[in-house]
Order: structure tokens, then C-alpha cells, then sequence
């Protein structure tokens, strides 16, 4: 009793055990509702999957119709004496079950496409991430140092924030047109899509987080002899940059969502258009597959970046328990 | 206050013949810092405000000064201006002499905040200003560890600040002032953040360091037991705008230990810094430092005085 009466103290770390265990159970939890809805027949399972037409002439095997029409054409077949239609109680198409998401998503590595036309999708999601990549470096090159110099010399702030500000207002999406006439159809428009999201939100995350560095760091440099450039690159930039990795991580994960709007202009490619694709053909299971790998992808890279940030930045590691 | 008026105590103006010999071969000393009427205001909201009003004094190589006042008397808009963090509104800062301007290494700054970089060990944070100094990379590093051992942290060198105590993050801190060895040691209450315990120890420390080391110290507290045990002369400011109210000569004998906190010179002087620190008032000021208050306890209780 206490024990649980502690786990509901506000900010108490727990032990490394439960936190373990919680931590997998906040996977296995959505996958037991997802599991429950799917396999058990008298939950939800709002409509019944046609095995046998019987004497309803519309009724094709495999059809999935409503519960009450099936039962009503039952009732009028049982009635008239004919041979009552045969059905299992069905979820709706858009809902596949774990396994047949988990078939899709390998047969998606291993399975020829079924149009000839089609590209793998391991070939889209090549595309998606070549995409995102590009987007957010080029994004990076710009808003990074932009975005210290304007948190650290008001000149620049006053010069270049007043315009972000504007400009991060203007749907990202808008700029496709323009993007197409002015960079082909192929992946420059896209990887401009993802840098005009990315890039002004990024300019004043970082402009923000390069403010926070405590001013007191600054002036024990000056009396220890530092002045402009090496205050800027030996005392702000160490100084922010365990903040500014933990933002470009956020960011990085900001970019993904732009990847859409950019993947339907110009000449349509990538992970999600692969889902559109999939979803237009009803293959649901081919979309969930996708958007899980999408899912683990962004992650995956997180975890990467998060254990790559912990090796680089050794002074950090006490400041994040603490 | 009541217990010291007990006993005679002598004034605080009396010196025996060591001390008073001791400060007359001081006042031969060259001067190291002069200020020459300092001025400070700074405009806020309900118009401009006089911080520091016509302060001038005279530091001399190797003393150690305490700038001691009440809240608000200005003492460290004072250190900073020294520092050269803030720029005075007129009056003049003299280092050996020359006119200083802006932030350097020559007057070195001991902040009360910790403010070691978090991102360097122990070891190339008091490297940073001797590398800024142009010092090549392995004479900084022979140089640095022997300030970090003067501190007595050779075993931290490779430790990050966080792994560090308070008392030992200040230890690095003077030991990176020191380092550029500069022509005075500002420390604006360095030691306010630290336990009882760990301040007294860091007293001890610093009077150690100071007399190993050709160093100047202004030293900024608001302790006034601190202020005595450390300095030669303490500089005692009042507040509204802050003005100097009177240098003293502390008359307890060098070297200093912490018996001497109950010696009568000892006491002389902190009933002088009480008096000029917290003067005796009137009624009226009075009620307005204590708090109103009623016994706020049920009718029925049965509450035993505390006297």
C-alpha cells in the first residue's frame, strides 16, 4: 500500500525496476486494446465479414456489411425459407489486426510490390529519409548559427527575428507551388518544404535557448580576459550547446511532420506517399506497417541521438539526474 | 548586544604597537587601486536612483579590504564597477595608476554564484584565462595545476564542476582568478552561499592563500565576524545612496586565527560595525521591523510561554 501510495508522490523518481517495467508496459498496453478489439469477437466489431451469400443476391464472400442489415437479411431469408447467408462479426477494413500488420510489415521488405510501377518500401522510406535529411541539415547550416547570433548580439535579434516571426506564420505547405517552379519536381522542392517548416521555427528555439546561458558565465569570462569572438566561441556556444542538441532533437522530430505536405508535390515519392497510395488501394495494414516504421525510424534516431549526446557531452550526465 | 556592554571593552581605535607599526609600513606600501569620486546612478521606472555617491579610497599592495553595509548600500554595483562589469556614472578607477576601462584580467572576480563552466574539468577551467593569455596549451596546463594544488585540489583536476562541493567550487574559482595572476582579487561575497561550517574553513583557506601569494584582496560580505577575522581595513558604506561612512583599521594582530574572535580588539571592532551597521532607532522605524502579531491559538488551549 505504501509502496504504491509512493509512486503517486509529485517528481519522485521511482526505482529502476518499475521504471523498466512501466516503461515496456506503455507499449504493451496499446497493443493489448489493439489486441483485445481485434480478437475478440464481442468487442466492437461493429460489422460481419460475408463467408457465405446464401440467398442474399448483393452479399459477395469477403464483403463486410453492418450488423443490423446482416441480421435483417438473415431474419428475411429464415422467413422466405431460403439458405440464410453465413457471416464472422468483423472490425471495419481501416482496423487490420497486429498479425496482419505484422505479415504486411514483412512482407513489405520480402514481397515483390503488386503494381509493377510501385517502388518497395523500403525504397520509399530510402526516399523519406533522403528527404528529411537534407531538409534539416540545410536547415541546420542556416538556423544554427543564426539562430546564437541573434541570442547572443541584440543586432542580429533585432535585424532578423522581427522578420522569422513573420515568417514562420506562412504555411510551410503554401510554398509547394512555388517551390515546384522554382526547383523542379524532383527532391529539391520537398527538401525546401521541410526547410522553410523547419528552418524559422529553429532560428528562434535556438535564439531562445542561446539567451538562458546564465550572463554570470559571460562576465567571469571577461575578467578572465575573454573578448568577443572567443566569448562567443569558447563561453556561449559550450555554454548552450547541450540545450541547443536536446532542441535540434525536437526539431528534427518537428521536420518529420512537414514531410507529408512535401512528399505530395512535384513528382510524388516517399513513405508517405506510399501510405496515400496504400490507403487509396485499402491495403490498411500496408499503411499501418508504414506509419510504424515511420514510428520506430523517429525513435530509433532519438535513443541514437540521445545515447550519441550523453558520450559527447560528459558534464551533462549528472545535470539531467539531477 | 546587551552581554557586550557588559564588559569594558576598549575602543576600537586603540592599537597595540605591533598593529599600529604594522599599518604605518602598509600606508609606505605602493598603492595598487585608487577611486577617485565614484558616482553611480541608474535610471529605473520611478526615476533615477543614486547607488554609489562620491566613494574614494586607496587599496595598498598586499592588503586585504572588506567593503562591509547594510542591504542596498551599493557595495556590489561597487565590485562590479571595479570588476568593470558596470560602467560609473563619473569618477575615476586607477590600477597602479592607469585609468582601467571595461573587464580584464588584471582585477580578477570571484562571483558569489558559482560560476565555474560546466562544460570544462576543474583542471581547464583555471586554464581558460591563462589560454586566453596566449600561454601554449602544456605551459597553461603545468601552470594551472599548480594553482589547483595551492587550492588543495590536485585530485579533482579531471572532475566537472557538478561533482564538486560548494565550498570546493569556490576553491576553483580563486584558483582560476588567481591564475592570471592579476593585479587584485575582487570576491563579492564568495562564501555567502556556503554553510557555517564550510565558511569558516574557506576563511582559513583564503587567509592561507593570501599570505603565500602576492595578491591585493577587496573582499564584499555582510558578515560582519567575516569581515573582521579577514581584514587589514574594512571599508563600511550606508546605504541610501551609498557613501563611505568610515574606513577602519582593524587593530586585531596578523597572522589571524579563529581564537581571536573572542579576543577584546576582536570585539571593539564589532560593536563599532554594529553601531554604524545597525544604528539605534526609533520607535517609529522600529514597529515597522517587527512583525504584527496576535497568539493565534484556540481559547481553550493551554499554551505554556516560551520565556
Amino acid at each position: 500500500m505504501t509502496q504504491t501510495l509512493q509512486w503517486f508522490a509529485p517528481r519522485r523518481q521511482l526505482a529502476p525496476r518499475p521504471r523498466l517495467v512501466l516503461g515496456i508496459m506503455s507499449f504493451v498496453l496499446p497493443l493489448l486494446i489493439w489486441s483485445l478489439v481485434s480478437y475478440v469477437p464481442w468487442i466492437w466489431h461493429p460489422l460481419v465479414e460475408v463467408t457465405e451469400p446464401g440467398s442474399v443476391s448483393y452479399f459477395k464472400a469477403g464483403q463486410r456489411v453492418e450488423r443490423e442489415l446482416f441480421a435483417a437479411e438473415t431474419a428475411k431469408a429464415l422467413e422466405a425459407g431460403a439458405p440464410q447467408p453465413q457471416g464472422t462479426p468483423a472490425n471495419p477494413v481501416y482496423l487490420p489486426a497486429p498479425h496482419e500488420v505484422l505479415q504486411a510489415f514483412y512482407l513489405a521488405f520480402t514481397a515483390e510490390p503488386e503494381r509493377r510501377n510501385e517502388k518497395w518500401l523500403h525504397e520509399s522510406l530510402a526516399d523519406s529519409i533522403y528527404v528529411i535529411f537534407w531538409g534539416f541539415v540545410i536547415s541546420s547550416i542556416i538556423g544554427l548559427p543564426l539562430g546564437i547570433l541573434c541570442g547572443t548580439y541584440d543586432v542580429f535579434s533585432r535585424l532578423a527575428e522581427p522578420f522569422v516571426e513573420f515568417f514562420r506564420y506562412l504555411p510551410a505547405p503554401a510554398f509547394g507551388a512555388l517551390a515546384v517552379a522554382i526547383l523542379g519536381i524532383y527532391q529539391a522542392p520537398k527538401i525546401a518544404i521541410i526547410v522553410i517548416g523547419t528552418l524559422f521555427q529553429q532560428i528562434l528555439v535556438i535564439s531562445n535557448t542561446t539567451r538562458k546561458l546564465d550572463p554570470a558565465l559571460l562576465e567571469a569570462a571577461q575578467t578572465l580576459g575573454a573578448r568577443r569572438l572567443s566569448l562567443l566561441f569558447r563561453v556561449v556556444v559550450p555554454g548552450i550547446i547541450t540545450d541547443v542538441y536536446k532542441d535540434m532533437r525536437i526539431l528534427l522530430g518537428w521536420a518529420w511532420t512537414y514531410l507529408i505536405v512535401a512528399e505530395l508535390i512535384g513528382t510524388s515519392s516517399g513513405i508517405t506517399w506510399f501510405i496515400t497510395q496504400q490507403a487509396r488501394y485499402k491495403n490498411f495494414d500496408n499503411v499501418f506497417a508504414a506509419i510504424m516504421i515511420i514510428g520506430i525510424i523517429g525513435l530509433s534516431t532519438d535513443l541514437l541521438l540521445a545515447w550519441l549526446g550523453r558520450r559527447i557531452f560528459p558534464w551533462q550526465r549528472a545535470e539531467a539526474r539531477a | 548586544m546587551t552581554r557586550m556592554q557588559q564588559f569594558e571593552l576598549p575602543s576600537y581605535l586603540e592599537q597595540s604597537d605591533a598593529v599600529r607599526d604594522r599599518f604605518a609600513r602598509l600606508r609606505q606600501r605602493p598603492v595598487v587601486l585608487e577611486v577617485k569620486g565614484l558616482n553611480k546612478d541608474f535610471e529605473t521606472s520611478h526615476g533615477p536612483v543614486t547607488a554609489l555617491r562620491d566613494i574614494s579610497f586607496v587599496t595598498h599592495k598586499r592588503e586585504f579590504v572588506c567593503v562591509i553595509g547594510p542591504s542596498g548600500c551599493g557595495k556590489s554595483t561597487l565590485i562590479r564597477i571595479l570588476a568593470g562589469l558596470e560602467t560609473p556614472t563619473s569618477g575615476q578607477l586607477l590600477l597602479d595608476g592607469r585609468a582601467v576601462h571595461g573587464p580584464g584580467p588584471d582585477r580578477g572576480m570571484v562571483f558569489q554564484s558559482y560560476t565555474l563552466f560546466p562544460w570544462l574539468t576543474v583542471k581547464k577551467n583555471v586554464m581558460f584565462g591563462l589560454e586566453r593569455a596566449g600561454r601554449g596549451r602544456l605551459a597553461a596546463e603545468e601552470e594551472a595545476m599548480q594553482w589547483i594544488e595551492l587550492v588543495g585540489l590536485s585530485k579533482f583536476a579531471r572532475s566537472y564542476p557538478h561533482q564538486l562541493s560548494g565550498g570546493m567550487k569556490q576553491r576553483v574559482a580563486i584558483a582560476r582568478a588567481l591564475a592570471n595572476q592579476p593585479r587584485i582579487l575582487l570576491m563579492d561575497e564568495p562564501f555567502g552561499a556556503l554553510d557555517a561550517q564550510t565558511r569558516a574553513k574557506m576563511q582559513s583557506y583564503l587567509m592561507e592563500i593570501w599570505k603565500n601569494i602576492d595578491i591585493t584582496v577587496l573582499f564584499i560580505t555582510h558578515d560582519l565576524d567575516e569581515a573582521i577575522y579577514l581584514a587589514d581595513r574594512i571599508l563600511v558604506l550606508k546605504a541610501h545612496p551609498g557613501e563611505v561612512q568610515e574606513l577602519i583599521e582593524v587593530p586585531v594582530p596578523q597572522p589571524r586565527s579563529p581564537e581571536q574572535l573572542l579576543s577584546p580588539e576582536f570585539l571593539a571592532t564589532r560593536k563599532r560595525l554594529e553601531e554604524l551597521i545597525h544604528p539605534p532607532q526609533d520607535d517609529a522605524a522600529l514597529s515597522e521591523d517587527h512583525l504584527n502579531m496576535v497568539r493565534m491559538v484556540a481559547v481553550d488551549d493551554e499554551v505554556e510561554s516560551v520565556f
